[in-house]
C-alpha cells in the first residue's frame, strides 16, 4: 500500500453493470484495488481489469447501484487484490470480499496474499495418491478420492447436492490425520434458505470448528461471485502448503459462479463464446481448479469438490464440460435414483475417479478388484433391467433374475445410506462382499483374482469376521 | 529501443515510441521484464501479448525490444528436460524460486555444465548448413550431432580438439565470404520459421505404437499427421502417452498445452522408470517435455506447440525419426481465440479467429519425413500427433474440422465405447488412415505377406457386425440366420480380444506388430474355420468352444513365450474341432 495520501478521482465517465469507466487516471496498475466512495458516502472495494493513458475500468465488487458519474470519487491503492491470511479463519464465516459475517472480531494476520495465487510448477507436484474418506459408501468404495484430486459432483436441479456436500463436509477426513484437516466450503449464488441450511448444519454438527464458510448469496454483488472462488482457494493453499494441514474444498455452485463471469464479460462487451460464455471460461475455471494439488516435501493438500448444476441435465453444457476437461472424474447425480428415493443418487457407472488405480493401491487391497467387479455386476443389473423392459420380467433367466436384484440391493443397500450414517471404508468394502456373496454366483466374480476371493469372500471369512450391515 | 506502455488489458498490453520494431519481435514489458512478442504494429505503436501474469503493469512503463524474433535455445542438454511454453527449465526455475512459479524469473534453458565433445571435421573442410561438425553423446539413447547453423557456408579455419566443453564455448571457426564466423554448441531458431531443410519426401515406414487398432486398422506414417479429437474421458491423454512412451520414434517431445498439472507430474514419475521396450533404457532419455498447464500463462500456451516443434525439427535435422504429441491444440486454439479478442480482431466462427485454419495448417505442415541440409543426405522425420478436445464432444466445431482438413489420420475417440469402458475408446467405424495404402509395404516385407489382406478382412467383418448389431436391436439375435451370428460371435472376438488393449497391464500395454498380426491372424483363422463348418451342416453352439474363448481371451496379456505356447495350443485345437484350417 502507498503511503501518500491517496488521490481521488472524480472523473467517472460511464457505469456499465458492475462496471466503472474512470477518466484523467495517470499510471494506475492493471489489478490494482480500488475503493470507491459512492454518492452516500459510502465505500466500496473493486479491481482494475483495464489501464490506459489516462483512463481504467474498474469492477466494483459491491455492484454499482446508485453511483453516479458527478460524486461519485475513486482512489487506486497501488497494490493488487492481496487478502490477509490466518490459522484463526479456521472456524469463521466470511461473505465473498473476505468480510467476517459472523459478528465476532477480525483475525489478526499472519501474511498478505494474492487472491489469483501463482501457478503451481508442474515438477513440484506430487501425484496424488493418498486416499481421502468420505465416509460415502459410492464415492469411498467405487469412485475413491484422493488427496489432492480435483473430483467434482455434477448434479441438476431439485437432486440434494447440498445434503451431500454438507455430509461430506462433515465426514470428511484423511485417515489418522483427523486434526490436521480443514474444510473451505465455498457458496457462490446460493439461495438465503440454502445458507440457512449450511450454516445451521455445520453449527450443529460441530464441523464449523474445523471449517472455513464463505458465502455470496445470490443477491449479493455478482463481482464478490467471481472472487468468492478465488478467497477459499487463497485460504486452502495458505492452510495446506504454509501450515502443511489437508484441505479439502468444496465449491457450490460453479454454474452461479461461470454466470457471474458471464455477466461480467458482457458489460465488458466481449465477444461471447460458446452460450454467451466468454471464450477464456476454460482458463478461467483452470485457474480455480488447477490450484489443488500436492506440492513435493509438504504436508498438506488441496483436494476439490466443485458442484456443478447441469441445466436441464444437460451433461454438454459449457460449464459441465469444461469442467470435466479439467478435473480428474466426475461424481454423476441421477434424477431416476433420486426418484427411487436412494440418497445419496450417485450412479456409479457414468461417475469415474481417474486417480483411483493409484488409490487403491495404497487403501485395502482387494479394493480395486472388488469394486472393478461390483461396476461389472451393475453394468450387466442395467443391460438385464433394459431387456427386462422389452421381453418381460418373467421371461428372463434365472441366471439374468439374480443381477437384476443385485442391481436393486446394489441401489438400496450399498449406494444408499443415511444423511447421518458416516461409513468407513472397510465397512464399505465387506458391504460390496456381502452384496457379492448373496447375489453373485462366485464362477462369475471373473474381475477378482482368486487368492483375493479366498481371503475376503465371506463364504471364506471366519464367521463373524464380516461385520454386520445394521453395524453404525 | 524503448517504448512505454498505454494500455493493458489481460495478457495483451499496447505500447507506444517503438517505431522499427518487427512483427513477432521479442520484447521485454515494465519493470518487471516480462517476456511479450509483438503481435501487430500500427505506425510506431506496438500490440503485445504477454507470456506472463500482467497484475500491477501500469501505463508509463518501459518496454524494450531485443532485436531478434521469439527464439529457442538448441544444443545438447534440451533432451530430459522440462521446459514451459518459451522454454524456460521448470526444474532449475523450481530450484532457484521454489514450488510456484513467479513473475519476470528468467533461467538459460541450456544447462551449465560441459559436455565431451568429438570433432567431426578439420580445418580446410569445406562446409555448409546442416553438416554435422561433431558428437555428443547427449544421453545413453542419443547422440547429440552438432550442426552448422542454416546459411552457413565456408572453410573450417580451427577445430578444438576432443574435449569437454560448455554450449558456449567456440568449437569451430569458419571462413565464409561474409567474414569469420565462431560456431559453438548451440545455436538459436526463431520458433514461428520452420528450419529449413532440402527435400521433402513421401512417408514409407509406419510409425509403430504399440496399440492393435492403431498399428494394424489405422497406422501412421513417420513423418505423417494425426489428430484424436474426443470428449472428456474419452482417454485422449492416456492415448497420447502410450504414443510417448511406445512408439518407435528415436526422440520424442510431449506438450502438455493447457492440460492438468498432475498429468505432467504423471509423465514425469512414470518416464523415468519405464523401459524402452526395444533399447531397455529409461523412456526420459530420448523425451523432452513442454509443460503449459491450463493455470499458466495463456499466451505462452500459445508459443508453447510452435516451441515443440522447432525442437522436434532441430532433432530431425540430426537424422532422428522424431514425434510430437501435442496435448491439447484446443487448448492453443483457445489461447489463439482469447488473445485475438483481446486485440478486438473481427471474430470467425464460434469466436475464433478467421485464421485459425491457416494457423492449424502451418504447425502441421512442419511434420514431414525430409532430405536434411547438408551435404551428406541425411533423412529424418517429425510425426505430429494433436489431440482435440472438441466441446461437448462436438466433432463439428470449427478445431476440429479445421484440423481434420488438414491431417491424415483420424482417430475418433468414442464417448459410447469409454461408457462401455472399451479402451482405446477408438471407434473403428469413423476413425481413418490414408497412409495405409502406402505403409502396407512396409508391413508385407516386415511382418507378414498377407498383412493387407487380413486387415481388409477385419475391417469387413466390424463392418458387418455393427450392421447386423443394429438389426439385433430390433429383431433380437435368435432371428438371426447362423452365419450372421457367427458374425456377431467373431466381431465380440475382435473387440474384446483384439482392439480392447489395457494401457496400465504390463504386457498388454505394447503388442508388437508381429504379436498384433498373430492374435488378429487366428480369430479370422477361426472365423473361416468355423464358417465352412456351418457350411458342413454343423450348427453354431456345436462349433463354439467355450475353450477357444478362454484361451482367446487371455493371449493378450501372455509374456512372449506363454503366448506362443497358448498360440500353438489354439491351433491344436481348432485342428481338432474343424480339421486342417486353411488360410
Amino acid at each position: 500500500m502507498t503511503s501518500l495520501a491517496p488521490k481521488y478521482y472524480r472523473t467517472v465517465r460511464e457505469v456499465r453493470g458492475p462496471l466503472l469507466i474512470v477518466e484523467k487516471t495517470k499510471e494506475v496498475g492493471y489489478g490494482e484495488i480500488v475503493r470507491v466512495l459512492d454518492p452516500k458516502g459510502g465505500e466500496r472495494s473493486g479491481s482494475v481489469i483495464e489501464t490506459g493513458e489516462g483512463y481504467a475500468i474498474v469492477q466494483v465488487f459491491e455492484g454499482t447501484s446508485e453511483i453516479d458519474a458527478d460524486k461519485t470519487a475513486v482512489t487506486f491503492l497501488g497494490d493488487t487484490l492481496k487478502i490477509p491470511v490466518s490459522q484463526d479463519i479456521v472456524g469463521r464465516v466470511l461473505n465473498g470480499r473476505g468480510e467476517f459475517i459472523d459478528g465476532e472480531s477480525p483475525v489478526v494476520p499472519d501474511d498478505y496474499l494474492d487472491v489469483n495465487g501463482l501457478p503451481i510448477n508442474p515438477t513440484a507436484r506430487e501425484y496424488p495418491k493418498d486416499f481421502m474418506q468420505t465416509g460415502i459408501s459410492a464415492i469411498d468404495g467405487m469412485n475413491t478420492l484422493s488427496q489432492g484430486q480435483k473430483l467434482p459432483l455434477f448434479t441438476g436441479s431439485g437432486l440434494p447436492h447440498n445434503q451431500l456436500a454438507m455430509q461430506i463436509a462433515r465426514q470428511a477426513k484423511v485417515p489418522g490425520k483427523e486434526e490436521e484437516f480443514v474444510v473451505v466450503f465455498g457458496a457462490m449464488g446460493i439461495s438465503y434458505e440454502d445458507y440457512k441450511f449450511f450454516v445451521n448444519n455445520f453449527e450443529k454438527t460441530g464441523a464449523l470448528s474445523r471449517s472455513v464458510l464463505i458465502v455470496n448469496l445470490a443477491d449479493d454483488p455478482v463481482a464478490e461471485r467471481i472472487f468468492a472462488p478465488r478467497l477459499a482457494m487463497t485460504y486452502a493453499e495458505y492452510l495446506a502448503f504454509t501450515l502443511e494441514i489437508h484441505v479439502l474444498v468444496i465449491l457450490t455452485d460453479m454454474l452461479s459462479y461461470a454466470e457471474g463471469l458471464r455477466e461480467i464479460s458482457a458489460a465488458r462487451e466481449e465477444m461471447p463464446g460458446r452460450r454467451g460464455f466468454p471464450g477464456y471460461l476454460y482458463t478461467d475455471l483452470a485457474s480455480i481448479y488447477e490450484r489443488c494439488g500436492r506440492i513435493l516435501g509438504k504436508r498438506g493438500s488441496v483436494t476439490l469438490i466443485p458442484i456443478v448444476t447441469m441445466p436441464n441435465d444437460d451433461i454438454t453444457h459449457p460449464v459441465v464440460d469444461l469442467t470435466g476437461y479439467i478435473t480428474e472424474g466426475q461424481i454423476f447425480l441421477d434424477r431416476n435414483l433420486h426418484n427411487k428415493g436412494i440418497y445419496p443418487p450417485i450412479n456409479v457407472l457414468p461417475s469415474l475417479s481417474r486417480l483411483m488405480t493409484e488409490a487403491t493401491r495404497y487403501t485395502r487391497e482387494d479394493h480395486r478388484d472388488l469394486s472393478n467387479q461390483l461396476y461389472a455386476a451393475y453394468a450387466r443389473a442395467q443391460e438385464v433391467r433394459n431387456l427386462a423392459l422389452i421381453i418381460g420380467e418373467e421371461a428372463l433367466e434365472e441366471s439374468e433374475r439374480r443381477y437384476l436384484d443385485f442391481g436393486n440391493a446394489f441401489e438400496r443397500r450399498f449406494v444408499n445410506q443415511g444423511f447421518e450414517e458416516n461409513r468407513d471404508l472397510s465397512y464399505t468394502l465387506d458391504l460390496g462382499w456381502k452384496l457379492l456373496a448373496e447375489y453373485v454366483p462366485e464362477e462369475d466374480l471373473t474381475r477378482i483374482p482368486r487368492k483375493i476371493i479366498e481371503r475376503y469372500h465371506p463364504r471364506y471369512r471366519h464367521k463373524g469376521a464380516v461385520k454386520s450391515e445394521e453395524a453404525p | 529501443m524503448e517504448g512505454k506502455i498505454t494500455r493493458v488489458a489481460g495478457p495483451v498490453v499496447m505500447a507506444k515510441g517503438l517505431s522499427g520494431s518487427k512483427m513477432y519481435e521479442m520484447v521485454r514489458v515494465g519493470e518487471d521484464k516480462l517476456i511479450g512478442e509483438i503481435v501487430r504494429l500500427v505506425e510506431d505503436r506496438a500490440e503485445i501479448q504477454v507470456y506472463e501474469d500482467t497484475g500491477g503493469l501500469r501505463p508509463g512503463e518501459p518496454v524494450e525490444t531485443t532485436g531478434s524474433l521469439l527464439y529457442v535455445e538448441l544444443g545438447p542438454g534440451l533432451i530430459g528436460q522440462i521446459y514451459d511454453g518459451i522454454q524456460r527449465p521448470l526444474t532449475l526455475i523450481r530450484d532457484e524460486y521454489g514450488d510456484f512459479i513467479m513473475r519476470g524469473v528468467v533461467a538459460e534453458p541450456l544447462l551449465k555444465r560441459s559436455w565431451s565433445f568429438k570433432p567431426k571435421v578439420k580445418p580446410g573442410d569445406k562446409i555448409v548448413g546442416g553438416d554435422i561438425i561433431g558428437e555428443i553423446q547427449e544421453t545413453e539413447l542419443v547422440i547429440h550431432k552438432v550442426l552448422v547453423p542454416p546459411g552457413i557456408k565456408g572453410t573450417v579455419k580451427s577445430v578444438e580438439p576432443e574435449g569437454d566443453y560448455t554450449a558456449d564455448d567456440t568449437i569451430v571457426t569458419v571462413e565464409t565470404s561474409s567474414g569469420e564466423v565462431k560456431l559453438t554448441l548451440k545455436q538459436k531458431w526463431p520458433v514461428r520459421i520452420p528450419r529449413p531443410y532440402k527435400k521433402r519426401l513421401d512417408p514409407t515406414d509406419p510409425l509403430i505404437t504399440g496399440t492393435r487398432i492403431l498399428d494394424f486398422l489405422f497406422p501412421i506414417a513417420k513423418g505423417g499427421t494425426a489428430a484424436v479429437p474426443g470428449g472428456f474421458g474419452t482417454g485422449k491423454t492416456v492415448l497420447q502417452h502410450q504414443l510417448a512412451k511406445w512408439s518407435d520414434a528415436s526422440i520424442v517431445v510431449y506438450v502438455g498445452c493447457g492440460e492438468r498439472g498432475n498429468e505432467m507430474t504423471d509423465v514425469l514419475r512414470s518416464f523415468p522408470e519405464l523401459k524402452d521396450p526395444r533399447t531397455g533404457k529409461p523412456l526420459m532419455e530420448r523425451t523432452i517435455l513442454i509443460a503449459n498447464t491450463s493455470n499458466m500463462p495463456v499466451a505462452a500456451r500459445e508459443a508453447s506447440i510452435y516451441t515443440g516443434i522447432t525442437l522436434a525439427e532441430y532433432y530431425r535435422d540430426m537424422g532422428y525419426d522424431v514425434a510430437l504429441m501435442a496435448d491439447s491444440t484446443s487448448r492453443w486454439a483457445e489461447a489463439l481465440r482469447e488473445v485475438s479478442g483481446r486485440l478486438g480482431e473481427i471474430p470467425g466462427e464460434e469466436g475464433y479467429p478467421p485464421y485459425l485454419a491457416d494457423r492449424l495448417a502451418e504447425f502441421y505442415e512442419r511434420a514431414g519425413r525430409v532430405i536434411c541440409l547438408g551435404s551428406e543426405d541425411r533423412i529424418g522425420s517429425v510425426t505430429v500427433v494433436g489431440a482435440v478436445s472438441p466441446p461437448g464432444g462436438d466433432f463439428s466445431e470449427p478445431v476440429t474440422q479445421s484440423t481434420l482438413r488438414i491431417v491424415r489420420v483420424f482417430w475418433a475417440l468414442d464417448k459410447s465405447l469409454a461408457e462401455q469402458r472399451h479402451f482405446p475408446a477408438i471407434s473403428w467405424l469413423t476413425s481413418y488412415s490414408l497412409y495405409s495404402g502406402v505403409l502396407e509395404d512396409w508391413f508385407r516385407k516386415n511382418v507378414a505377406p498377407d498383412w493387407g489382406a487380413l486387415r481388409t478382412e477385419v475391417g469387413s467383418i466390424l463392418q458387418r457386425e455393427s450392421e447386423l448389431s443394429e438389426l439385433v436391436k430390433l429383431i433380437g439375435a435368435d432371428a438371426l440366420p447362423e452365419r450372421d451370428r457367427l458374425t456377431l460371435y467373431i466381431g465380440r472376438l475382435l473387440r474384446e480380444d483384439f482392439l480392447m488393449q489395457n494401457a496400465f497391464h504390463d504386457v498388454d500395454t505394447y503388442s508388437p506388430p508381429t504379436r498384433t498380426y498373430k492374435i488378429a491372424k487366428t480369430i479370422v483363422d477361426l472365423h473361416r474355420a468355423m464358417s465352412s463348418a456351418l457350411s458342413r451342416g454343423a450348427s453354431l453352439s456345436e462349433i463354439t468352444s467355450p475353450e477357444i474363448r478362454k484361451i482367446l481371451s487371455q493371449l493378450r496379456y501372455m509374456p512372449e513365450e506363454e503366448f506362443e505356447n497358448a498360440l500353438a495350443e489354439l491351433r491344436d485345437i481348432m485342428k481338432k474341432l474343424f480339421g486342417e484350417v486353411s488360410s
